[in-house]
């Protein structure tokens, strides 16, 4: 035990941001001034246009409402919203399945040099060898890393992905004569996993988890038959188990002549120890911004490249990169392909961060997923005599606890996840998997030292005790954050009223 | 590995404490058959100064809009964005931040994005917008679905051809297993949608109606008439816009009877960077929001009464309804929603307005230049035009390109990349000017066209 438990022993009195004001505006929209701007352009170079002679009755004069602000304004602002937020460059991020690992600012470096970044997508190929070069060598990587025949680097996001191989199922079952009507999605599935299915055209069936938290193979073959056009299966699931029947869940698909699909938000936990495609995977996206490490932004972007086997590249989006002997270009003309997903190409700024990321790493990034699979367990081994462990099959990249030891007290594990804001870290996962009610998704990654590891657990097993000596500190939480608990709830009710989401709503247009 | 902070000696420790004897123990649950224990094929790891050179060189073998005069647009559009974007955006607690669940920990991006919304909103004209799209094609996509869901059981899509393609190409994928029709209506020799068509091609199965303004081959468009068209039959208008800058000159599409606009943002201080990330955005009016898809931040209070924002109206998400989800949006794009936030925030009321200004003017001068030109080039279309036009080349698109490279011009994007197996427009050079372009570049490319 650490002497956190008297870090915060009564809410303190936040003097500080009730007297300054300036933190407490809240939008610049309320602190614009008329007459300030923050651009200066160069001077007009050729005879002025007169728009509202040009474009007559469709002429617009101004954009009422707009910030008048000087760079100064805009600056200060921007940097003050900055110190409201929680960021992994800050401390541990326990967020489990969101994967918020260290990231390195090399990749930032080079993917805003200007032969990358200030590229137009429509530049002639042969002025673009260095970009197209990139996504090729790209390309290479994950194929080596995962063993598949093709990847594409298309996708805008993880969830795009699983709709570009979910649509590329689809299309290889029709080119064999039947689009087949089910998708097999366990019950500890991302909910994505489902809604993609579903968008794809196909009826979800869901498959009950066996008493590990893993598929129960007689119920897969209670449901696999010729209706089955895939199963999707998140490997490590969603609690953090990897399927030890992989092998045999993929034999028991391919004889129904489904393909077996796998939600690679995980990848993690075994980059560069495990091949998806030896697993007789045909699809697996790969969430980049997860495996890869390229920075959430605050919610994105990130990229989800998907690779496939053989069978399914006919049915890659367009375009594709080919390499024809040191000369790279986009191969559009692709006749069973499923379309495209995006404009362009796909997240590129991504792509770049990735590849850096893979080229920094080299033949050592299977160290990967060993210290993040070690990380975990510690967290786990350490955590268990203090919070409940529904399911106890062994951990990988994550550990799912859950709240019933604290529920015990009267205490959730939003209590316990707000608490924790009060001791420096950020809370961990409690929306899934949806079988573990109370969830509390832990997710170190391989990038926390020691240290780092002691102080969460330490911060952790305090607040356990807090709730059993003084639940009311925990309930009341957080108290040393910008604000206090947020009434959510209260937002989707006043969702009915005008200018919640915007405060200038219904701004006369001039 | 310099990314992994524990030495031998703590990983043994670690691996002690869990009562692990080698770290093949960790991964005892993986079946042995496809478990690897050699090095993975890839090179040793690359130090930052190797990274440098490497990733260097070939950047360096591109077309940097940085050392070209450049006429690239077609739907992604290189504007100035202020210095101080980039770097704000390199501050770790925005570039290294989550998607902002727990928004005690989290006001920073959120402000920010209720900022986006507005944004998008005043300039659309419309009621309320999202926190972002993946970017315009699939944000078009999903405006496309959106309308289908506000008007039940309809099963026809009416889209202008004017489009861009790739958006209509994105369109058709995503809806290829939905059982809706999509009709195409035509462009005219004005350049304009066929009004005539598009009002036959719309009804009592219609349930929306798509134009974009400008179009994709950069004239405006009427809203007025796209909202008649669709209104006539209880459809829904859906406004395209992808060069947001349009909006400071030009009447929205929220204050022309749109009922949900969308498109994308990426003008506002995205970097081009090969065509990704952008910013998609989606907006309409108020009365349909509950079928927005994506992510929305609105306004609460905390535990002392203070103003506090948090995501809502989240039930409709993957998390929450899964195989009833309306949407394939998971994310948005919160880093590059944030550029563009910070960029409006600085162009402002009056930036906004003479970057469009400045934009107008420079594509009238290369326009009245092309016209006074005696030789093989015309504009074909009679419509107006914005910060984009058509060139028909006589002498080929393709020489044309070449002869301007020679003078470090990329004068264009030719039509065909839109739709590279479409038979149409071949001969159509797409023309797009910025406010980064100086009048010696346009005398320049005007002197390519000269020469021919």
């Amino acid at each position: 035990m650490s002497d956190h438990g008297t870090l915060v022993s009564e809410p303190i009195v936040r003097a500080d941001a009730r007297l300054d004001r300036r933190r407490r505006f809240g939008s610049l929209f309320d602190a614009t001034r008329a007459g300030r701007t923050g651009v200066h352009l160069p001077a007009l170079d050729v005879p002025a246009a007169d728009a509202e002679r040009i474009f007559g009755a469709q002429h617009r004069p101004e954009v009422a409402g707009e910030i008048e602000a000087s760079e100064v304004d805009v600056v200060r602002h921007f940097t003050r919203l900055s110190q409201m937020n929680f960021a992994i460059d800050t401390a541990l991020y326990s967020l489990g399945s969101c994967t918020m690992k260290h990231n390195p600012r090399i990749n930032e470096e080079i993917a805003r040099l200007a032969g990358f970044n200030d590229t137009h997508p429509y530049a002639p190929e042969h002025l673009a060898q260095g970009n197209l070069e990139l996504m090729w060598r790209l390309e290479q990587a994950l194929k080596a890393l995962t063993g598949f025949a093709r990847v594409t680097l298309q996708p805008s996001a993880g969830a795009n992905g699983e709709l570009t191989g979910a649509l590329m199922i689809r299309a290889a079952h029709v080119k064999a004569g039947n689009p087949r009507k089910n998708v097999l999605v366990p019950d500890s599935a991302h909910g994505t996993n489902p809604a993609t299915a579903h968008f794809a055209g196909y009826d979800v069936v869901e498959l009950t988890s066996n008493a590990h938290g893993t598929l129960d193979l007689a119920e897969l073959a209670s449901k696999l038959n010729e209706d089955v056009a895939a199963l999707m299966i998140t490997v490590p699931n969603t609690l953090g188990v990897f399927e030890e029947r992989i092998l045999d869940i993929a034999k028991m698909v391919h004889d129904k002549g489904a393909y077996l699909y796998l939600d690679g938000a995980n990848f993690n936990a075994f980059v560069g120890k495990v091949r998806p495609a030896d697993m007789g995977v045909d699809v697996m996206h790969m969430n980049l911004h997860k495996t890869f490490s390229t920075p959430h932004g605050g919610g994105g972007p990130g990229a989800g490249p998907v690779g496939v086997a053989p069978a399914l590249v006919p049915f890659l989006p367009v375009p594709t990169v080919e390499n024809d002997g040191g000369v790279f270009r986009l191969e559009v003309d692709r006749p069973d392909t499923i379309g495209k997903m995006r404009t362009f190409y796909g997240n590129f700024g991504v792509l770049v961060r990735a590849l850096t990321y893979i080229v920094s790493y080299g033949n050592r990034i299977h160290e990967v997923a060993e210290n993040a699979v070690l990380n975990a367990n510690y967290i786990r081994r350490k955590l268990e005599p203090f919070y409940h462990l529904k399911y106890d099959a062994p951990s990988y990249h994550e550990v799912v606890f859950d709240d019933k030891k604290q529920a015990a007290h009267g205490l959730h594990n939003i209590d316990v996840a707000k608490r924790l804001m009060d001791y420096g870290f950020h809370p961990p996962t409690m929306s899934f998997p949806l079988i573990v009610p109370g969830a509390l998704m832990i997710e170190p990654t391989e990038s926390e030292p020691k240290e780092e590891l002691d102080a969460f657990i330490d911060a952790m097993i305090a607040i356990a005790g807090e709730c059993e000596t003084s639940p009311e500190i925990v309930h009341g939480a957080p108290h040393t954050t910008p604000v206090r608990r947020l009434d959510e709830a209260g937002a989707a009710r006043e969702a009915s009223k005008v200018g919640n989401f915007a405060p200038v709503l219904r701004a006369p247009v001039k | 590995m310099r990314y992994i902070p524990n030495s031998p000696d703590e990983r043994a420790e670690l691996l002690a404490a869990v009562g692990a004897s080698s770290v093949d123990d960790l991964f005892a649950t993986v079946p042995r058959a496809v478990y690897h224990r050699e090095t993975p094929p890839l090179p040793p790891p690359a130090s930052e100064i190797e990274v440098r050179r490497d990733f260097g060189a070939l950047a360096a073998s591109n077309a940097s809009l940085s050392d070209w005069t450049s006429f690239l647009g077609a739907g992604l559009y290189s504007h100035h964005s202020p210095a101080f974007v980039s770097q704000l955006l390199l501050r770790g607690e925005f570039l290294t931040a989550y998607t902002p669940y727990q928004p005690e920990v989290s006001q920073g991006t959120l402000t920010a994005v209720y900022e986006f919304q507005t944004h998008v909103a005043l300039l659309t004209g419309m009621d309320i917008a999202n926190a972002s799209m993946y970017e315009g094609a699939s944000a078009f996509v999903e405006a496309v679905l959106m309308a289908e869901r506000l008007t039940k059981k309809k099963t026809k899509v009416v889209v202008s051809q004017g489009i861009h393609p790739e958006y209509l190409r994105c369109l058709r994928t995503y809806l290829a297993n939905f059982p809706f029709t999509i009709v195409e209506v035509p462009v005219g020799a004005d350049g304009l949608t066929d009004a005539a068509a598009l009002e036959s091609a719309v009804d009592d199965a219609t349930f929306a109606v798509a134009v974009q303004s400008p179009n994709a081959f950069g004239v405006v468009e009427s809203w007025d008439g796209l909202a008649a068209a669709a209104h006539a039959k209880n459809a829904l208008a859906i406004g395209v816009v992808n060069e947001m800058f349009s909006l400071a000159v030009l009447q929205p599409p929220g204050a022309r009877g749109v009922d949900i606009a969308c498109g994308e943002a990426a003008s506002f201080g995205v970097p081009p960077s090969f065509g990704g990330p952008l910013v998609g955005f989606l907006a309409c009016r108020d009365a349909f929001k509950r079928q927005i898809p994506g992510r929305l931040v609105g306004k609460t209070v905390d535990a002392d009464g203070a103003s506090a924002f948090c995501l809502t109206l989240s039930t409709r998400e993957q998390h929450i309804r899964r195989e009833k989800a309306t949407s394939n949006i998971c994310t948005n794009q919160g880093l590059f929603a944030l550029a563009a936030t910070m960029t409006l925030s600085a162009l402002g009321k009056q930036g906004l307005r003479e970057t469009a200004l400045q934009c107008l003017a420079k594509a009238e001068y290369l326009k009245a230049g092309v016209k006074a030109l005696a030789g093989p080039f015309s504009l074909p279309f009679s419509g107006k035009t914005f910060n984009e036009f058509a060139l028909r080349c006589g002498p080929g698109v393709d020489a044309v390109l070449r002869r301007a490279e020679e003078n470090r011009i990329l004068a264009g994007v030719p039509y065909a990349r839109l739709d590279p197996l479409g038979p149409a427009h071949r001969d159509l050079l797409l023309v797009a000017v910025t406010e980064r372009v100086p009048r010696a570049g346009l005398d320049g490319l005007l002197a390519v066209l000269r020469s021919f």
